[in-house]
């Protein structure tokens, strides 16, 4: 019986010849990504020791790899000290994939890890964020684990997986102007519902997937977790290549990928025709109340969000300059814009992308998380919308339980921001 | 027997059981504070120690939705609540076996605010309505770690038992 992707890079990393769903394993983990809530896994680390007289000594420092995204630089003083502790711990456990508030090599987690070709096709990586399943857009397995579950990551070098079932997900035909990834992953889950991927993977398939960059597969496998899937993955293939070389500035790479069998055995198989989609927005408070645009179109909006590590990369920038340049965002909108990461930022620089969002009234943020999870700049007054390219709407996501968040492409944000209210790009 | 002190609906996320506002707070001594920070009446009630510990909150399906923060699971164990939901997203379920939060997956649980239950390793009475639940078994991997008092110490004596073979 033929495996699927998951199952390939888990049999792999168990160093076994073949799993099959509800084995469970102890599997070797390539990567462990952990952000400012290293505060927390070092505690529990540190927990883990009490009583041996072993050293608490990391497993293999280069696996490990920590970046500062959600509060930076430092909101309070609390999150300043948590930082410094974790600086202080980077330094004695010698951990070079450490990524501080710093313009040359900071930004979002989710960014940097396939930035700095860290992610490689077939690696088995785990983070303590949920949205690790990003990473799934270079052929990885990866997905997001608890503080205490990366202390035990940290200590073994191992963690205990139970093999998840996988669902097919081919995506014909081809996206028609103005529709983007972010539209096809919302549809998924409008259709499928944030608990219809529960304990099972994500695995794109079809000529839409293979025609899109790995910028838009970052952005499937990034909310394939709003489906409450475990990760979300595409194979890697000649854009994977081309990514690690071309962008993450990798030498050369080992081709020989792990591919799912072509008798593989999937619980579930959607077909979504990306060819006659329209633009998707998601309604508060949830990322499954999914709607086409046209039901929406008109609601006013207070404050317009584009970033994250669902979209912040480069092309979506270039969707909101081109939109933006020589226009105005309409009165009593604010717009924030946050990079995922300063390479990011310092290429929409150079491409003039931030003086054409700036001259038309955007402001440009420091990259990180910013506002997405409601703890640093951006706060929502009460009663206020916010539409957002962000990957959650949860109520009090943004920070504040009595505002609205609607979510969406870049290109759906950056038209709506001119005119004030939600409107289709494609009528622009 | 152990009342029901809070009825949630499903798909309850990270963000309603602890804020991200709270995520900067961390330590498992620390978190209960913020449970259920933004609804302010059950909070309060907790922070006054108005709700005993072995206290039941009912879930629907897919309890503990969205981020990964563990706080959202130890905020709860502080308390000493037990949940009992028609389903648990993977990560918060994980979670709650790592830390030693109590939670069992009844899918066919019915019980509103109020009703006394009582639990059994295998089912849920609910003595009010006098109706009868099977609670579902979970994995042998989470009940290892249960049972051995959390993932600490699980990973404790892993690490004890790789470096004595070793060595
Ligand atoms: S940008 Fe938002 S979703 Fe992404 S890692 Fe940061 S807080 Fe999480």
């Amino acid at each position: 019986m033929g495996m699927t992707l998951a199952e390939k890079i888990l049999a792999q990393s168990a160093g076994v010849q073949h799993v099959t769903e509800g084995d469970v394993l102890e599997a070797k983990v390539d990567l462990a990504m952990s952000h400012e809530n290293a505060a927390l896994v070092i505690n529990q680390f540190m927990d883990i020791y009490q009583g041996t007289d072993l050293k608490p000594n990391v497993w293999d420092p280069d696996r490990i790899a920590i970046v500062f995204d959600h509060r930076v630089p430092a909101e309070s003083s609390k999150t300043a000290t948590n930082q410094k502790k974790v600086r202080g711990f980077v330094e004695q456990q010698g951990i070079k994939k450490f990524h501080d508030v710093r313009g040359d090599r900071g930004g979002i987690c989710h960014q940097i890890l396939p930035e700095f070709g860290y992610v490689h096709p077939g690696q088995l990586v785990v983070g303590t964020d949920s949205h690790t399943t990003t990473h799934g857009a270079l052929g990885a397995l990866a997905f997001g684990i608890g503080a205490t579950e990366m202390a035990s990551v940290w200590a073994l070098g191992t963690l205990r997986v139970e093999v998840p079932k996988s669902i097919f997900v081919n995506i014909y035909g081809h996206c028609p102007p103005g529709i983007y990834a972010k539209d096809i992953i919302l549809n998924l889950i409008g259709k499928i519902s944030s608990q219809g991927a529960n304990f099972r993977v994500l695995e794109f398939h079809g000529e839409a997937i293979d025609a899109m960059s790995t910028s838009g597969r970052m952005t499937l496998c990034n909310m394939a977790v709003e489906a409450g899937a475990t990760a979300g993955m595409v194979q890697g293939d000649k854009e994977t290549v081309n990514y690690l070389i071309g962008h993450a500035g990798l030498e050369s790479i080992d081709v020989d990928f792990p591919m799912a069998d072509y008798d593989a055995v999937y619980t579930e198989r959607i077909d979504i025709n990306a060819s006659t989609l329209s633009p998707q927005i998601a309604v508060p408070h949830a990322v499954d109340h999914v709607c086409p645009i046209h039901d929406v179109e008109g609601i006013r909006i207070d404050q317009v969000v584009i970033g994250s590590c669902t979209n912040g990369r480069i092309d979506d920038l270039a969707v909101a300059a081109h939109t933006m340049r020589n226009r105005h965002v309409a009165k009593n909108v604010r717009v924030l814009v946050f990079p995922a990461s300063w390479k990011i930022y310092r290429e929409a620089m150079d491409r003039g992308y931030l003086d054409a969002l700036t001259n038309a009234g955007a402001v440009i943020m420091n990259p990180g998380c910013g506002c997405c999870l409601g703890v640093h700049q951006g706060a929502l007054a009460d009663g206020e919308t916010a539409l957002s390219t962000t990957n959650r709407n949860f109520k009090g996501r943004m920070g504040n339980p009595n505002a609205e968040v609607y979510l969406c492409s870049p290109a759906v944000a950056a038209a709506s921001a001119l005119k004030g209210y939600i409107t289709d790009p494609r009528n622009n | 027997m152990a009342k029901v002190v809070l009825k949630l609906e499903d798909d309850v996320s990270t963000d309603v059981i602890y804020p991200g506002r709270y995520m900067a707070t961390v330590l498992p001594s620390e978190t209960p504070k913020y449970a259920f920070a933004d609804h302010a009446v059950f909070n309060e009630k907790l922070n006054q120690g108005k709700i005993p510990a072995g206290s039941i909150l009912v879930a629907g399906l897919n309890f503990g939705c969205g981020s990964s923060r563990e706080q959202a699971a130890s905020c709860l164990q502080g308390h000493g609540l037990i949940v009992l939901a028609k389903s648990f997203s993977r990560i918060f379920m994980q979670n709650a076996v790592n830390v030693g939060l109590r939670v069992a997956v009844v899918s066919e649980l019915e019980a509103k605010e109020g009703d006394e239950l009582e639990l059994a390793p295998n089912r849920v009475t609910n003595r009010t309505s006098s109706r009868d639940f099977a609670i579902q078994v979970l994995p042998k991997a989470y009940r290892e770690i249960m049972e051995g008092g959390g993932l600490i110490a699980h990973a404790r004596k892993k690490l004890l038992e790789r470096t004595h073979r070793t060595s």
